[in-house]
């Protein structure tokens, strides 16, 4: 049914995934898929959008435009354009929630505080500094340290009893603080609610929050307790999007179609 | 692939010549290091040097020589040098940059002036602690080093209203100097001479402004990164009439290009103002990155630092103690925010830059709430970068890439 019929696509070139996003004309997510970004940004691209098209039934000629961001955005040959992940993160949440939001983004390099208008302009945005403190790869790091599978992670902070706190901004030490933890009798479980724990404290420190937060990025796809700590620490049901960690890709697709309508 | 725009770079044709007077002025200090046949003094870049040009000393800037450090990416590798000696890498990259490159036993300058090997050696070093106190601990350093004396100006800082008070304890530590200066330099002071090098001073101070000053032009004629080269007379050869030559035909050609509508950045879209240090070693590429966007960034506190508007010959010490004391790094949060809505408003700027430079907090001001005060008082936007002026390791290209682009982005929106 999609033969011949235009549509968008949205490539998010992330540190550690590659996103793509089908959208056609009704703004329908029609394909989706996720690879890791791996060396080869531009293999990681093809392949991902090469996916995202397959469960779209789509081929790329039906393509009528194309939007790069992330932080790969201009090493890949798909598009001529991009846009920064701040304003493609931004437009693909105000795109579920079209009201007066905060956006906090937990990726795998990077976290973002984004905080959008009643009318989805951009009001502000933040990024961590250059520390990888508060975000995926912060887990990534106990994960190996702790010779656990990152998968395994959410479930196992599910089943803490007594969380324990870690004190320490710096990855490394927080890895040595793990090890004095695991000295001490402290349970796996606790010690990774307490992870999680280190992974919302550092976001919070980034920028205040307005009254609906929202959150996305892919340690918030895959780790929905997360989420749910957050809302306990906030006070509030936090709003999270169908494809947390396709919202940067999302918002490259709408930028895109956005483009088309204005040249034709 | 979205590719990268070239940036076009309009040529400042007075670099010529500033390029000729500052090699004149290496070359100077180098002969009389060589031949000991001048007395050489180093000083902070706004200390008393008035009084040590005055008193017959040729001045050295250890800070012009760690920006030299910096723009030339030696620094990264000196700094570690450094700290492996007790020098944090939390302190002044400066510092510890010069320091480290002392060790080392090498000097951008051998690259830039063929002949010069060495910094040349001080007879006396002389702080002002106006703008931190890593400077007193740096001078120290050397002090110990040469076995030279070290003398210095201990200024208020946090100064809301400068007063008489600041001013008069000020005017008092200069006139200190004086009878050990004329030990040193074997000349008795001589107050008309003092009058002589303030007047150069303020002229060119006064000529530094207009030329700042004609960023304000739509579209402007200069940017904020031209601003950080063409500064170096200010520094280091205020009090001179070369100084105050080079400001006159730099001026003009400024003067022309704004007659001439023709824009430091083609296409001018938005005006920033950059707050904090510049990070030496990315001068070009950060030039190149908002050039590229079509934003100039094109005016700065740190710029501004070196015009001494209160200069009056005619009130010597008490002038220089209030122009060195009103300078913005020594002032109050409330006194130094309403500089920067003046700023705003003369220069029209559409959002400001803040630079948080690790290693220099006296000259980020971002870390006590201002930026989200100025921004609740004026709606004008801003973006905090995290750097270094000169330690490399403390800066992220990419981060600092993005968060331009999306700040860009984000005043495309607006």
């Amino acid at each position: 049914m999609k033969d011949f019929q235009p549509v968008f696509a949205g490539i998010d070139v992330g540190a550690s995934r590659t996103k793509a996003v089908i959208l056609d004309c009704a703004q329908q997510i029609i394909g989706r898929a996720v690879v890791k970004s791996g060396t080869d940004f531009e293999a990681a691209s093809h392949q991902c959008l090469t996916l995202a098209l397959l469960m779209a039934g789509c081929t790329a000629e039906q393509i009528a435009k194309a939007m790069t961001t992330g932080y790969g955005r201009k090493n890949v040959a798909i598009s001529q354009e991009s846009k920064t992940e701040i304003s493609c993160h931004a437009r693909g949440c105000y795109y579920y929630f079209p009201q007066t939001i905060t956006i906090i983004d937990i990726g795998g390099q990077d976290n973002k505080i984004i905080k959008l208008d009643e009318s989805g302009k951009r009001l502000s945005f933040k990024m961590n500094r250059k520390c990888a403190a508060g975000t995926g790869a912060f887990l990534e790091e106990m994960s190996t340290r702790l010779d656990i599978p990152l998968e395994n992670l959410d479930g196992l902070a599910r089943q803490s009893m007594s969380m324990v706190e870690l004190g320490s901004f710096c990855t490394v030490f927080s890895a040595t603080e793990v090890l004095e933890k695991i000295r001490q009798g402290k349970k796996v479980p606790d010690i990774v609610k307490g992870l999680f724990f280190s992974v919302i404290k550092r976001v919070m420190e980034m920028d205040s929050l307005s009254e609906h937060v929202v959150m996305t990025g892919g340690v918030v796809a895959h780790n929905s307790y997360l989420v749910k700590m957050t809302e306990e620490m906030i006070g509030r049901r936090i709003l999270v999007p169908d494809f947390p960690q396709l919202t940067g890709a999302i918002g490259a697709a709408l930028y895109a179609q956005t483009i088309m309508n204005y040249e034709l | 692939m979205a590719e990268e725009k070239k940036v076009v770079r309009k040529k400042i044709e007075a670099a010529v010549q500033m390029n000729r007077y500052m090699s004149d002025y290496f070359y100077e200090l180098n002969e009389a290091d060589k031949t000991r046949s001048r007395k050489i003094a180093w000083c902070t870049s706004v200390g008393p040097a008035e009084i040590l040009r005055a008193m017959g000393f040729l001045v050295h800037f250890p800070e012009n020589h760690g920006a030299m450090l910096g723009a030339t990416r030696m620094a990264t590798d000196m700094i570690p040098i450094a700290n492996a000696s007790g020098y944090s890498p939390e302190i002044c990259s400066y510092l510890t940059a010069d320091v480290g490159a002392y060790m080392k036993g090498v000097t951008p300058l051998s690259r830039a002036y063929p002949g010069i090997d060495r910094v040349p050696r001080p007879d006396v070093l002389v702080y002002n602690t106006n703008q931190c106190r890593d400077v007193q601990d740096w001078f120290a350093w050397y002090a110990a080093e040469f076995k030279v004396p070290l003398l210095g100006i201990h200024t208020h800082r946090g100064v809301k209203d400068v007063g008489d008070a600041h001013v008069a304890s000020i005017a008092s530590q200069m006139k200190a100097l004086i009878p050990q200066l004329e030990a040193i330099s074997g000349n008795k002071f001589d107050i008309d001479e003092l009058r002589h090098v303030l007047t150069l001073s303020k002229e060119c101070s006064s000529l530094w402004k207009k030329v700042l000053d004609t960023a304000s032009a739509m579209p402007s004629p200069i940017t904020f990164f031209d601003g950080t080269i063409h500064m170096g007379p200010a520094v280091v050869l205020r009090g001179t009439q070369t100084a105050v030559d080079y400001y006159n035909l730099l001026l003009a050609e400024l003067n022309v290009r704004i007659n001439n509508k023709v824009a430091a950045v083609e296409g001018e879209r938005f005006r920033l103002y950059w707050d904090g240090m510049p990070v030496w070693g990315r001068l070009r590429d950060h030039s190149d990155l908002f050039a590229g966007a079509g934003v100039n960034v094109l005016a700065s506190t740190y710029c501004n630092s070196w015009i001494f508007s209160a200069f009056d010959p005619e009130d010597t010490f008490n002038s220089m103690a209030r122009a060195y004391t009103e300078l913005f790094i020594v002032r109050a949060d409330d006194a130094k925010e309403a500089y920067i809505r003046r700023m705003i408003e003369f220069f029209k700027v559409d959002g400001i830059i803040y630079h948080d430079a690790k290693t220099c907090p006296n000259n980020s001001n971002c870390r006590y709430g201002m930026p989200q005060r100025l921004e609740a008082l004026t709606g004008v936007p801003s973006l905090t970068i995290n750097g270094d002026l000169n330690d490399l390791r403390l800066v992220s290209d990419e981060q600092t890439k993005t968060n331009v682009e999306a700040f860009i982005e984000q005043l495309e929106e607006k």
